[in-house]
């Protein structure tokens, strides 16, 4: 544990994200976290493929997704997570501004991903009527993908949050494992949503 | 220690009168005297499973008894430390596999038994009902014959009749200890088993899943009687004319009454696909008043004049004008008539 | 705060320290008494649902009060009572038994409790706000939906709330024992206790998120107009069932498998004698829990999920009987030719072992599917469930309390009103309880709030009512006794029980809130036994005399849940009235934003410098 956290270059370590026992604990705790979290959407897609045929009277599967916009919203979130690996990357080398600007670049996409499923939504709504309260496919669908969205979310201000406090102070013992455990998050988002377009997208079109 | 073992065995004495007091529980109800297919299938594994289990809880009292007799702490070796012993490949291997051979010894039984009673494909040679479960009462309705029960369930003896259950409702579970263990009645899906019934008798049955405040009131019965019995008694049903005159006045008021004050709405005598509220064409010939109450007049007058004491949270209180003692009685005496048949198992007709 | 803020301070003071701390041994503290609490009102429940059930045909209490007590009584055991008091005990014992000074994450060890004592508290309100939860602890969907009243809308977010501050505990706990154990201290040479505290852990991590799915399509259901349980729009009610049992039955195995773990211990410090087959023992737990993910159907035999379901979820059932047979001969021959010391922890651990035996022969007979659609949902059920829960966990607790007791307050529990206490409660659970194997068979489905006459289940219930009061009147001696202990009991040392573990080698009693001056060296299993047989006696320090780093104490954690309970009330009762919206988002506000001042002020912790720990020692 060390007892001063501002760093200059010469004093960085290798991998100032592990440094230290509280960052060590950050990136164990936060893969655990993601363990739990792996369960959650695991009980989600499972109700999901239990109700994705139980349209009722409401519109199906079929009739709704149009695979265009999600391929869009696929490409954006995987670059996303490119990109937050190379802002690692640059942690790594303690380059705190390139750093900043590959993270700036993250925010941004993952703030398109999340208008396009904004404009997805409201076509459902407004188009085909369909709501959360349609039908029990409805409700397993917004709820699974609006939990992920959410996700989306709450990793939006975190990434934000980080960039704008550590603006000023710069990288340090203290926070690289803050940014290291949101990268990890991100990946995490990035995956489940690969999950969720196979699952729900695909699979909703051809049958 | 003495102390120790004096109470265990106190308790254990205790117990066991207490158990003989009460025997196996009341007949035709409990399901340790099975009188059908299915609970017999369940008793043969509630056995197996209770003798090895003994078995291995005598093997377990019997080293544990040995333990605290001989290596408590002696008296003028309080220093003595024992060997510490890391541990016994051979003992810990041998109560390792043990316990796998028993639990082959009880698992493959278990699967034989479970595939055959799930087994529904000869279904269709069969009596089929449709049973339907509702906050707080059952509805039976007769497939190919036209005709519905509510509350009491009729079969013939010695043969499978196959239930198709579904709930209106919440999940209900269908329970007739006697003769088959429960299964439930879920709103999604119909669920299907089968009973058989070894000997005539009247058997309790019971709702089993947590389903309102009157979960504990939901009780009814399976009327087991001969197949020759039964026949007579589904012609009877079938013969019934729901438009018939009660023969005294006082019933004929009733049956006015019955339509006047809207218990038509929910209630039908006769057949009839809908059941919003219970059948009552063989309500004359019920065990029960709402599943719970002895057949007496008194009863029905309370039952109908405030349901909601005798069950409460049920769907018929509020449903229909409140009425006077007078129609009540009359209304009561009008149902208590509605006798479609004499048939009933040797052992009720007292 | 420093070395000498640890002296004797004022109520006010002291209050503030509570609810600040993140001190692990502090934080047990709070655990238990917020879980004891919520023991007794669970306790209360209980009596009324015996008196309820004294004789046939009962009015003690009307149909819907009476559903309300037995739903109250389940979650409140479960949830509020045995798991916290299990937390405290994980954190009074398993930092120290590892040699760690702290747990790894200290503001989410506070804020988990808090979330729990809130989330606790939010259910209970339901009491005085028209009406309790109704549906059952396992509050079925279709009944749940339909059941009026906000009772389940206090049971969903109620249990959301103290569920995530489980979860906290659990990945707290796991990054803990991973991260921090003390030099030497290899996974092998951990206590059970703490290797029951991993696996319970991991067990927590993975079963309480499909709980959390489940509250919240139960939320979305009742309060915003989904329809997953909705059987006309296409839902269905069966999703509810595996989802809770996914997390029910490994719940039942992180109520249990912690206590595994200590009566490993306390088996063997009391016969003087190395845990017989500790590998076995460690990957017997490890298998119970990977099982217990496999079997969550057998709670669903009669759901009709088709033959080949249950034959499945049968012979796994029956298969976890092999790894917890392991245990209970490995603990005999633990005993076998030790030199056995009987005390009030002692007696809870051998009352444990016949108890326990009987609760998993009915458990194995339960997993025999067919002999269980005669037993399912019946008092075979409700008597086979407490007599694993009751005999393994309380037991369990009962024997952690006066084992740990010293170590914790520096005082020892009175030996006499111990063994009071524990005769009254064997005879008592057993009395009630043992009858009820019967009553279920001879046609008394559970939860029933009346039971009719001529049925031939009076004698049985009204022995099993006598017996739920022999366990009040030992539940009344504990507490009597531990006020009297706070009061004049018997001062102890470090280490009153001989031990064989690290928490007797601190140097104090209560140990110092920094746990270990100097991390200790650990040389093997039972690592102060190997001191004291063939070393120095003491354990010999890892590290030299240095500052030590420790985290600051915080409100926050408090304020959050506080954030939460507030949120609580807006989300059950905005559809009422709008003005609701404002609790909601209140609360909201105010939880998230304590969550922002967190994460956005440094908060480096403090140095208590060597100096400092060199003047102590004097």
């Amino acid at each position: 544990m060390s007892q001063d956290h501002s760093l200059n270059p010469e004093t960085m370590p290798n991998e100032p994200e592990k440094a230290t026992l509280e960052g060590k604990n950050k990136f164990l705790g936060l893969w655990f976290f993601l363990g739990g979290e792996t369960v959650l959407f695991a009980s989600l897609f499972g109700t999901y493929l239990a109700l994705r045929n139980s349209a009722a009277d409401g519109p199906t599967s079929e009739e709704l997704f149009g695979l265009g916009l999600v391929f869009l919203m696929t490409i954006l979130l995987l670059t996303s997570s490119l990109t937050s690996v190379y802002a690692m990357y640059h942690m790594k080398n303690n380059n705190f501004k390139k750093m900043q600007v590959w993270l700036g670049i993250t925010a941004l996409l993952g703030i398109a991903f999340l208008t396009c499923e904004i404009y997805e939504f409201t076509h459902y709504i407004t188009e085909y009527g369909f709501t959360f309260r349609s039908s029990a496919f409805g409700s397993a669908f917004y709820t699974l993908v609006g939990f992920h969205g959410g996700h989306v979310t709450f990793g939006l201000f975190w990434l934000i949050g980080l960039m704008i406090r550590n603006a000023k102070r710069g990288l340090n013992l203290y926070n690289a494992p803050k940014f290291n455990t949101f990268s990890l998050y991100w990946h995490f988002i990035d995956v489940v949503w690969v999950f969720i377009f196979t699952v729900v997208y695909l699979m909703g079109k051809v049958g | 220690m003495k102390g120790w073992m004096g109470k265990f065995k106190a308790l254990f004495l205790l117990s066991s009168l207490a158990l003989f007091l009460t025997g196996c529980g009341k007949e035709n109800l409990t399901a340790l005297v099975p009188k059908g297919y299915g609970a017999k299938s369940s008793m043969d594994l509630i056995i197996l499973t209770t003798v090895i289990m003994s078995f291995v809880l005598l093997a377990v009292m019997i080293f544990f008894v040995i333990v605290l007799v001989r290596f408590r702490k002696k008296k003028g070796q309080e220093d003595y430390i024992p060997k510490q012993v890391e541990g016994n490949q051979t003992l810990e291997t041998i109560w390792t596999i043990i316990p796998i051979i028993l639990v082959i010894i009880m698992g493959v039984p278990t699967v034989i038994a479970t595939f055959d009673l799930a087994d529904a494909s000869k279904a269709d040679e069969h009596i089929n009902v449709d049973v339907t479960g509702n906050q707080y009462w059952w509805h039976f309705d007769y497939g190919e014959d036209e005709f519905q029960t509510s509350q009491d369930l009729y079969i013939p003896t010695g043969e499978k009749v196959y239930l198709h259950l579904k709930s209106s409702d919440v999940i209900h579970s269908f329970w007739v200890p006697s003769l088959s263990g429960k299964l439930d009645v879920n709103p999604e899906n119909e669920n299907t088993m089968f009973l058989e019934a070894h000997e005539e008798g009247v058997y309790w049955g019971k709702c089993a899943e947590l389903c309102g405040p009157s979960h504990s009131l939901m009780d009814f019965k399976v009327i087991a009687v001969s197949p020759d019995d039964y026949e007579q008694w589904a012609k009877d049903m079938n013969d019934f004319d729901p438009e018939a005159k009660p023969k005294d006045t006082v019933a004929q008021e009733g049956q006015e009454l019955f339509e006047e004050k809207s218990c038509m709405g929910c209630h039908a005598v006769g057949s009839s696909p809908v059941a919003t509220g219970p059948n009552l064409t063989d309500f004359g010939n019920r065990t029960k008043i709402a599943g719970i109450l002895e057949p007496t007049k008194e009863n029905l007058v309370d039952w109908i004049q405030d349901p909601e004491k005798i069950k409460p949270g049920n769907e018929m209180t509020g449903k229909y004008p409140s009425l006077s003692d007078d129609e009540a009685d009359k209304i009561a005496e009008y149902l208590l008539q509605l006798k479609p048949t004499d048939v009933a198992p040797e052992s009720a007709s007292k | 705060m420093s070395v000498a803020a640890t002296q004797k301070k004022g109520f006010g003071a002291m209050l503030w320290d509570y609810l600040t701390t993140v001190d692990h041994k502090k934080i047990a503290h709070l655990y238990l008494a917020g879980g004891g609490f919520f023991f007794i009102l669970g306790g209360l429940e209980a009596l009324v649902i015996r008196i309820q059930l004294i004789k046939p045909e009962n009015d003690f209490v009307s149909a819907g009060l009476y559903n309300e007590m037995i739903t109250m009584h389940g979650t409140t055991m479960i949830f509020l009572a045995a798991m916290p008091i299990l937390l405290g005990l994980m954190n009074a014992a398993m930092p120290l038994q590892i040699g760690a000074r702290d747990v790894a994450f200290p503001f989410l060890n506070s804020l988990g409790f808090w979330l729990f004592m809130f989330g606790g508290l939010l259910l209970n309100c339901s009491w005085f706000l028209g009406g309790a939860p109704d549906g059952g602890w396992t509050s079925y969907a279709s009944f749940a939906l339909t059941s009026p009243g906000h009772g389940i809308d206090f049971y969903v977010l109620g249990l959301q709330i103290a569920g995530a501050g489980t979860l906290m505990g659990g990945i707290n706990f796991l990054v803990t024992i991973v991260n921090m154990r003390a030099p030497g201290m290899t996974y092998m040479r951990m206590p059970l206790f703490s290797w029951a505290t991993f696996i319970t852990s991991v067990l927590i991590l993975f079963a309480f998120p499909a709980l959390t799915v489940a509250l919240f399509l139960l939320m979305f259901d009742r309060m915003f107009g989904s329809a997953f349980f909705d059987v006309a729009l296409g839902g269905n009610t069966v999703i509810w069932q595996h989802l809770f049992w996914i997390f029910g039955h490994p719940e039942v195995y992180i109520l249990i498998l912690p206590l595994f773990g200590l009566f490993s211990d306390v088996f063997a410090t009391f016969s003087k004698k190395r845990l017989f087959g500790y590998t076995a023992m460690v990957f017997a737990t490890m298998l119970i829990a990977f099982l217990g993910f496999m079997v969550w159907a057998h709670h669903m035999f009669t759901v009709g999920l088709g033959p080949v379901a249950n034959s499945i979820f049968a012979i796994a059932t029956m298969a976890i009987a092999v790894p917890t047979g392991i245990k209970i001969f490995n603990w005999l021959a633990t005993m076998w030719g030790g030199s056995i010391t009987i005390n009030s922890a002692m007696l809870w651990s051998l009352g444990f072992i016949p108890t326990f035996t009987i609760g998993g022969m009915t458990g194995v007979m339960l997993g025999s599917a067919v002999a269980d659609y005669q037993y399912h949902d019946t008092y075979f059920v409700v008597a086979h469930f407490h007599y694993v829960i009751v005999g393994g966990t309380i037991f369990g607790i009962f024997a952690g309390l006066h084992y740990w007791w010293p170590m914790m307050f520096g005082r020892i529990l009175n030996e006499t009103m111990g063994k009071i206490t524990f005769w009254f409660f064997l005879v008592g659970f057993h009395l009630t309880f043992f009858i009820q194997h019967f009553l279920g068979l001879m046609g008394m489905p559970r939860r029933y709030w009346v039971f009719l006459e001529d049925q031939g289940l009076d004698l049985g219930n009204l022995i099993s009512t006598i017996g739920a009061f022999l366990m009040a009147i030992a539940v009344i001696v504990f507490f009597i006794n531990i006020i009297y202990t706070a009061a004049k009991g018997e001062k102890s040392s470090p280490d009153p029980w001989d031990g064989r573990t690290l928490e007797w080698a601190v140097e104090t009693s209560p140990p110092p809130f920094y746990n270990f001056k100097q991390l200790p060296l650990i040389r093997g299993l039972d690592p102060l036994w190997i001191e004291k047989t063939e070393g120095k006696g003491k354990m010999t320090p890892a590290e030299p005399l240095g500052d030590i780093h420790m985290p600051n104490g915080s409100i926050l954690p408090f304020i959050m849940s506080i954030g939460f309970f507030i949120a609580g009330f807006g989300f059950i009762y905005h559809g009422d009235h709008a003005i609701w919206y404002l609790a909601l988002y209140g609360g909201m506000a105010l939880a998230l934003g304590c969550m922002a001042v967190r994460s956005l002020k440094d908060d480096h912790g403090f140095h208590i410098k060597k100096e400092e720990l060199e003047r102590e020692a004097d």
